[in-house]
């Protein structure tokens, strides 16, 4: 394939790549090859480009977005866990298959390796790391090229950072990451996100929000929405969502459905009993994996009536209302 | 010994990845030297210096910082050599976006950041968009959203980069971008060597010191800015 000779018109993704590299675009009917021929030696010297290297890389651009739009998408249906060691070289008895649409807790104190095992998943640990963890994907070794990979990237991270730079309203934003990786109709996906996120969020917002005036709530919402619905990555990491302003079963719900598999690090009482299993980390190494049973599972029915009875009063506060009296508040029927 | 070029605008994090890549080298028995360029003053050394990898420093001054590089990377080398390390690192900032220290068949690396907006990976030249390994830093302040937007926007400009995420303090992917320092190949001398690509001309009278402003006081290579368009 000679990418320089495709027609711009046909091929437009082609003028983002020439955009790139500051080249002006005046007629669309053109080729790569014409726009670039048509430069002075000048002109290429200020923009720093070379015949050789520019053709090159826009060939392999143009692969590359070929690829990505035959692209069916990464399948995974389950990664495996197969244990290494722990800081001090103790033996971690550990073989674990999370499939899709599962949701699996990780607790241990901070520092305790919570990141390392993250990152262990994130490069397709094959006991080349310093926990001699190992990684499977669908059951398989997966091929070493998965680790640099951005089509293709395994792992979606949710931190409890979740601030945006950019100067964009919700859907210009969501918009934008629609387009980077190029689905059909940016438009009706973008409206879904943002449908979606207000589900999740306390305070509804609008389209036309700027990114940057977003609650807490609603960032995290906004978030997670778009991670579940855009982000290619079948596995989310969620490292502990903050209580505030977002209907955190709603939001778990949201992710499983779409077939994702997570791993979140939490130690609240709620979303680890949203889990099947607990992964506990110390000294570097997992120590355990609880199965979370069903004595647990009674007490979410009243963890639940707790945090509603919190969310109440949080809601009464917001609304410049009075807390009720200090017994008639707190009394819970199970 | 191998050989490595690390550039990257000012505060996006060069140093702090340099020092966890590092960490996880020596992990590995992996001697690993340092130096680091810059134009007026720079403290770095010191930090490396502290966790006791060999280093050396150029400030580069009244002089262009990529010319002043070019200009004596080869004793750089022949300095790591001596020292005995297996891996020498030079770093350097990309001060005017347009100049990279990149050089054929030695592994570059550019580091960006999140921060610096969307539209960097353009405005960067032969620095980001020649570069073997782009390394997005400070991933853990933005969202996952950003994140995307912005490696594929790199992606756009450089194609055929290894693109990772690392983060500086944490360390977080450090020990994996350490897997890839080590590839390169060994060299006894970069002398023949080229450059990824040429630098901006200099040579106007404002580079021979000149300071009055004015058509009868510029000379040599000048060019004007068209003010009709």
């Amino acid at each position: 394939m000679n990418a320089e000779r495709l027609n711009i018109n046909e091929h437009p993704y082609i003028a983002d790549f020439l955009e790139g590299f500051g080249l002006r675009i005046e007629d669309k009917d053109t080729t790569a090859e014409e726009i670039f021929n048509a430069l002075t030696e000048q002109e290429l010297e200020d923009l720093g480009l070379e015949q050789e290297s520019f053709f090159a890389s826009l060939n392999e651009y143009v692969k590359d977005i070929e690829e990505l739009s035959r692209d069916e998408g990464f399948r995974v249906d389950s990664i495996t866990l197969i244990g290494g060691h722990d800081k001090s070289g103790t033996p971690e008895d550990v073989n674990l298959t999370i499939n899709k649409g599962e949701i699996i807790c990780i607790v241990g104190p901070t520092g305790s390796g919570k990141s390392r095992l993250l990152a262990d998943i994130e490069w397709l640990a094959d006991s080349d790391t310093p926990t001699g963890r190992g990684i499977l994907v669908n059951g398989e070794k997966p091929d070493k090229s998965l680790r640099f990979s951005l089509e293709h990237k395994l792992v979606a991270q949710l931190s409890q950072n979740m601030n945006f730079v950019m100067d964009l309203t919700a859907e210009e934003f969501v918009q934008m990451h629609a387009e980077s990786r190029l689905v059909e109709n940016p438009a009706e996906k973008t409206a879904y996100i943002i449908e979606k996120a207000n589900e999740l969020a306390g305070e509804t917002f609008t389209p036309d929000t700027p990114v940057t005036s977003l609650s807490g709530g609603q960032s995290r919402a906004l978030m997670i929405a778009d991670t579940a619905f855009l982000s290619l990555s079948p596995v989310v990491l969620i490292d502990e969502i903050e209580n505030a302003g977002i209907d955190r079963k709603k939001a778990m719900d949201l992710l499983v459905q779409e077939e994702k598999i997570v791993l979140m690090a939490t130690h609240d009482p709620i979303l680890a009993l949203m889990g099947s299993k607990r992964i506990v980390i110390r000294n570097g190494g997992i120590a355990e994996v609880i199965e979370t049973t069903d004595e647990e599972l009674e007490s979410l029915t009243y963890l639940r009536k707790l945090d509603d009875l919190l969310l109440e009063m949080r809601n009464t506060l917001r609304t410049g209302g009075k807390l009720k009296p200090s017994k008639e508040s707190f009394s819970i029927d199970i | 010994m191998r050989f490595i070029t690390v550039s990257g605008p000012p505060s996006s994090g060069k140093t702090s990845i340099i020092l966890k890549t590092i960490d996880a080298l020596q992990d590995r028995g992996i001697k690993t030297g340092v130096v680091k360029f810059d134009c007026l003053a720079t403290d770095d050394d010191l930090l490396y210096e502290k966790k006791g990898i060999p280093v050396r420093k150029g400030l580069s001054g009244a002089l262009c910082p990529d010319h002043f590089f070019v200009s004596n990377v080869e004793e750089c080398v022949q300095w790591g050599i001596k020292q005995g390390v297996d891996l020498l690192v030079s770093e350097s900032a990309g001060l005017c976006n347009r100049c990279s220290p990149h050089i054929k068949e030695i592994t570059a690396v550019c580091v960006i950041d999140n921060l610096s907006g969307v539209n960097t990976p353009k405005k960067i030249g032969p620095m980001l968009k020649s570069a073997d390994i782009v390394l997005i830093t400070k991933g853990d302040i933005v969202s996952q959203a950003e994140r995307e937007v912005f490696a594929s926007r790199v992606k756009t400009v450089n194609p055929s980069a290894t693109i990772m995420h690392v983060n500086g303090i944490t360390g977080q992917g450090s020990f994996e971008l350490s897997t890839l320092f080590t590839g390169g190949e060994d060299i006894e001398t970069l002398k023949g060597k080229m450059l990824r690509f040429s630098m901006p001309s200099a040579l106007c009278s404002y580079c021979l010191g000149e300071r009055r402003i004015g058509d009868s006081y510029q000379m040599g290579n000048v060019r004007k800015m068209d003010m009709e368009k």
